[in-house]
């Protein structure tokens, strides 16, 4: 185990600055060979230039380099480019899956480097022309997945694959690389199942006893504490603090990543003061089946009950999202969904729309945001084509104009009311931090006026801080306009600390809804699928 | 439930192979009305199956590549006709002349396949109808060395080639010499009568020809070129990041295509025996395409099995047509108007019906669900 204490990775006083704005600052770390570091940060912190930095990105060349010095077993390196990174054996695993659909496992593993026999006609045309050598191919793949530790199907098409598998895939390819020392995992459990994301934390031990050193990046700070013996936590560009894994806890990391107290823990019971909630049904879902990928819904029925907050919680992949998408018409659905006993037609998001139904989608910049478009546009847009606002009427309305001022007006308002941090109301909205352009599709949204808001994962991939604001800003507007809001959330704190009650949605049907202040356990038993009487 | 299934399965076959389809009920319903005998059928199946395969083939790589049908095989032809005009006015005869066209022919469809993969590849996403107008462009660029180039500045000065003004090759070009010099080099009489005549003849070294081809084709889908096409067909940053060279390979597999559909139109034309010197080329991409996709293939899948089947029904029917189109209303010329008609209707069909099939096949899971709630709630 004398291997175990060579250092493979230092940095020492790596800084990086673009366009003036310094990004990071002095940074300073070793990792040994086979040790598990773990990464976390705010978003912005500077984890992403970091690995940037590692891994001889051309973004960084192309902006002026950097300052300090990279050393790989002692020695300064200063890759010029992803592949000599690769060289040295350095792999990455990105959040992006980057697979070939209609490939199998062991072809996607071993894309580009695959097994060939020589033939007469390679000695003609060249390399290219050797054939791939399948049962080699097969061999290595298999020796990778065994190497990782994991259960996947090396004749699976990626296609076909659930999400758990795709991410193994993914992993196993960077481990075949031969030379492989050290692997980066920016985020892997976040589009993984429970189940999914504890073998991927034993196949972490795995490599870890295999003498393979890994940076895992996450924000799920339990998984942290679980496989990590040291974690650095980075703000603002700078290591705040290098911590022993085994003597840390999720609140020191958590006041470490944002500077400031957070109530991690959700204490549901004083954030939400026990309300009565009228019994008057506003929604009724009977029989709701949604075809999206990935989330498909089987048989929803639920009834929401008016000015309540309900949550939506289960493990992802079991239906949850599929829920508001269905209902807005965004994926194929089927089933009666009745808004104060009026049929909403499915399949048909103007009439959703029509009838006073907002939904904040849990693609921010696919579906939720005009990003080229300025905030202004972005915020006022959908009132101004559904509900005909902002608008000037000339002629008797034949000649309708954009109302400028009232637009602004708006924009400045929410701009305002949800603390979003921008230049003006004319800034666009990619230029935006991803915490800043969910607020402005929460604001987006609430410019709709809505009867009932659906609200599909509005914490994904934004940092600690922002998310406390955008759990307050839906927390208010309940409050204060008596709106009913859904909010399907992949975290089951989060619902606890706002929600009124919780459905847990597993494989595609309601497992039970319970009051927020039940304990987890209560929920945990839900998700992973214990019959509903039993729970109850 | 066992029904259903069957009774599922027969309608998405149906929808499926609608082109092929179509097209078997077409010739169907014509063979009676024109009046053929089978055996005439057969050899003039024979014949087609000879004349254009190597011409279809030539278009399957650049759909493994993810690119396309490849209307720029018209550049392959182009060499090929050039290829074939220098041994006409040279006088090489039968096989040698016909090696000497297809050297002749192979550098020029190189510069050619290199230059419009070049173009295909700044142009992502659009390449059929970039590789369709670079064919029109190319077209012109063929006409000014042809027409004015030859005799002139190119040192042709064969009377059978050249205009009798002295420069330009003529409207018409003979190729009595190389004239099914590959198809009767070895030939093979099926069903002769006892005189030796009649029955089928079997051109057996151009079937050879095509055979080789087809077992090159399959090979090249193991290579790890192949591999790396069949990679960056299916998406292109991927293969990138994975260290495939993607814009090297997609003009590899346009240069292969064109070097195939240069030896194509040889053969093709050594078949036909004459050069329509300034139509044949345009004409033969169309047709190629066409018969491609009657065989069921699709613009992002095709294999050799398309390829035969799609020849068959395609030329089936231009055979069948005339003479149907004279029984029926007294008119022969209804046959070559379903000609031109008929191919551009099959591309246009084919292109919707891939974007149909691919949407279609969203909404089948989402009726699965919905009959798999309904079964429970039988249950």
């Amino acid at each position: 185990m004398s291997e175990m204490t060579k250092t493979l990775l230092e940095m020492q006083n790596v800084s990086k600055e673009y366009n003036g704005n310094p990004v990071l600052k002095d940074v300073n770390f070793t990792l040994k060979q086979g040790e598990v570091l773990g990464l976390v940060g705010e978003n912005g912190a500077g984890k992403s230039t970091l690995m940037n930095i590692l891994f001889g990105m051309d973004v960084i060349q192309q902006t002026g380099g950097y300052g300090g010095k990279v050393l790989i077993d002692g020695k300064e390196v200063k890759f010029a480019s992803p592949l000599d990174a690769l060289k040295a054996g350095i792999g990455m695993v990105h959040q992006e899956f980057s697979l070939l659909p209609g490939f199998t496992a062991a072809e996607n593993i071993l894309l580009n480097r695959e097994p060939q026999n020589k033939s007469v006609l390679s000695l003609v045309f060249g390399d290219r022309a050797k054939t791939i050598d399948r049962k080699e191919l097969q061999k290595e793949a298999i020796d990778a997945i065994t190497k990782l530790g994991v259960e996947l199907d090396p004749d699976m098409l990626v296609s076909e694959m659930p999400v758990g598998h795709k991410q193994f895939t993914e992993i196993s390819r960077e481990i075949s690389k031969s030379a492989i020392r050290l692997l980066v995992l920016d985020e892997p459990t976040a589009v993984l199942t429970e189940k999914e994301a504890e073998m991927l934390l034993k196949a972490i031990r795995n490599l870890s006893n295999q003498g393979i050193s890994v940076i895992f990046i996450t924000h799920r700070l339990q998984e942290i504490l679980d496989v990590c013996s040291k974690v650095i936590v980075m703000r603002d560009g700078r290591i705040v603090k290098e911590l022993d894994a085994q003597a840390t806890s999720i609140q020191e990391m958590a006041k470490l990543m944002v500077g400031r107290e957070v109530n991690t823990s959700g204490n549901h019971s004083e954030a939400t003061a026990r309300r009565a909630i009228s019994e008057k049904t506003v929604l009724s879902v009977r029989n709701l089946w949604v075809d999206m990928p990935g989330e498909t819904v089987r048989d929803v029925n639920l009834d929401i009950r008016e000015g309540e907050i309900l949550g939506i919680g289960g493990l992802a992949g079991q239906g949850k999202l599929g829920i508001p998408n269905g209902i807005m018409g965004l994926f194929p659905a089927g089933g009666s969904v009745k808004l104060n006993g009026n049929e909403i037609p499915l399949n048909n998001p103007r009439a959703c729309l029509d009838s006073s139904l907002a939904f904040v989608s849990e693609d921010r910049r696919g579906v939720g945001l005009l990003l080229d478009e300025s905030l202004e546009w972005n915020i006022s847009f959908p009132a101004m084509q559904i509900q005909n606002k902002f608008l000037k009427n000339y002629l008797g309305g034949l000649i309708k104009w954009r109302d400028q001022d009232a637009i602004k007006e708006v924009t400045e308002k929410y701009i305002g009311q949800l603390q979003i941090k921008c230049t003006s109301s004319l800034q666009k909205a990619k230029e935006l931090s991803g915490g800043n352009q969910q607020k402005i599709c929460l604001a987006k949204a609430f410019a709709l006026e809505p009867k009932l808001l659906f609200v599909s994962e509005p914490t994904r991939g934004i940092d600690i801080g922002a998310k406390s604001l955008v759990l307050q800003a839906l927390r208010e507007y309940n409050r204060e306009n008596g709106v009913t809001i859904v909010m399907i959330s992949s975290e089951l704190e989060e619902l606890r600390q706002i929600c009124d009650r919780i459905a847990i949605i597993t494989d595609g049907a309601v497992s039970g809804i319970l009051p927020a202040e039940r304990p987890s356990e209560d929920f945990g038993i839900l998700m992973v699928g214990k019959s509903k009487k039993e729970a109850m | 439930m066992k029904k259903e299934i069957t009774q599922k399965d027969v309608r998405n076959f149906l929808a499926n192979n609608i082109v092929p389809i179509i097209f078997i009920v077409l010739c169907a319903a014509c063979i009676p009305i024109a009046g053929y005998s089978g055996q005439y059928l057969v050899d003039q199946i024979i014949t087609r199956i000879v004349r254009n395969s190597f011409l279809v083939l030539s278009l399957l790589i650049p759909i493994m590549a993810g690119m396309g049908l490849n209307f720029g095989m018209t550049l392959g032809a182009m060499a090929g006709q050039i290829g074939l005009i220098f041994v006409t006015a040279w006088n090489v005869v039968s096989i040698p002349g016909l090696l000497l066209a297809a050297i002749i022919a192979t550098p020029i469809a190189i510069i050619l396949g290199w230059f419009c993969g070049k173009m295909l590849n700044m142009a992502k996403g659009r390449e059929m109808i970039t590789s369709y107008m670079i064919s029109f462009f190319m077209n012109g660029v063929y006409q000014l060395v042809v027409l004015y180039g030859m005799g002139s500045v190119i040192p042709v000065h064969s009377s059978q080639v050249i205009l009798p003004r002295g420069y330009g090759a003529r409207n018409t070009i003979d190729l009595l010499n190389v004239r099914k010099s590959i198809d009767n080099f070895w030939t093979f009489r099926l069903f002769a009568n006892e005189n030796g005549t009649g029955g089928l003849t079997i051109p057996v070294l151009t079937f050879i020809l095509i055979a080789i081809l087809c077992v090159i084709i399959v090979w090249f889908r193991k290579t790890k070129l192949g591999q790396d096409m069949r990679a960056v067909g299916q998406d292109m940053e991927v293969a990138r990041e994975a260290g495939i060279k993607v814009e090297r390979t997609r003009i590899l597999a346009i240069i292969i295509s064109t070097v195939f559909a240069a030896y194509g139109m040889i053969i093709y034309l050594s078949n036909m025996g004459t050069l329509n010197t300034y139509n044949s080329h345009s004409q033969i991409g169309m047709f190629s395409i066409a018969a491609l996709l009657v065989g069921g293939a699709s613009v992002s899948k095709a294999s050799i099995k398309n390829v035969f089947l799609g020849i068959v029904l395609f030329h089936l029917m231009f055979i069948l047509t005339p003479q149907a189109g004279r029984n029926l209303i007294g008119q022969a010329q209804i046959g070559e108007f379903f000609r031109v008609f008929v191919s551009y209707g099959v591309i246009t069909l084919s292109l919707v019906l891939y974007e149909i099939r691919t949407r279609r096949e969203k909404a089948e899971s989402a009726k699965t669900l919905a009959l798999s709630q309904k079964q429970e709630a039988n249950a």
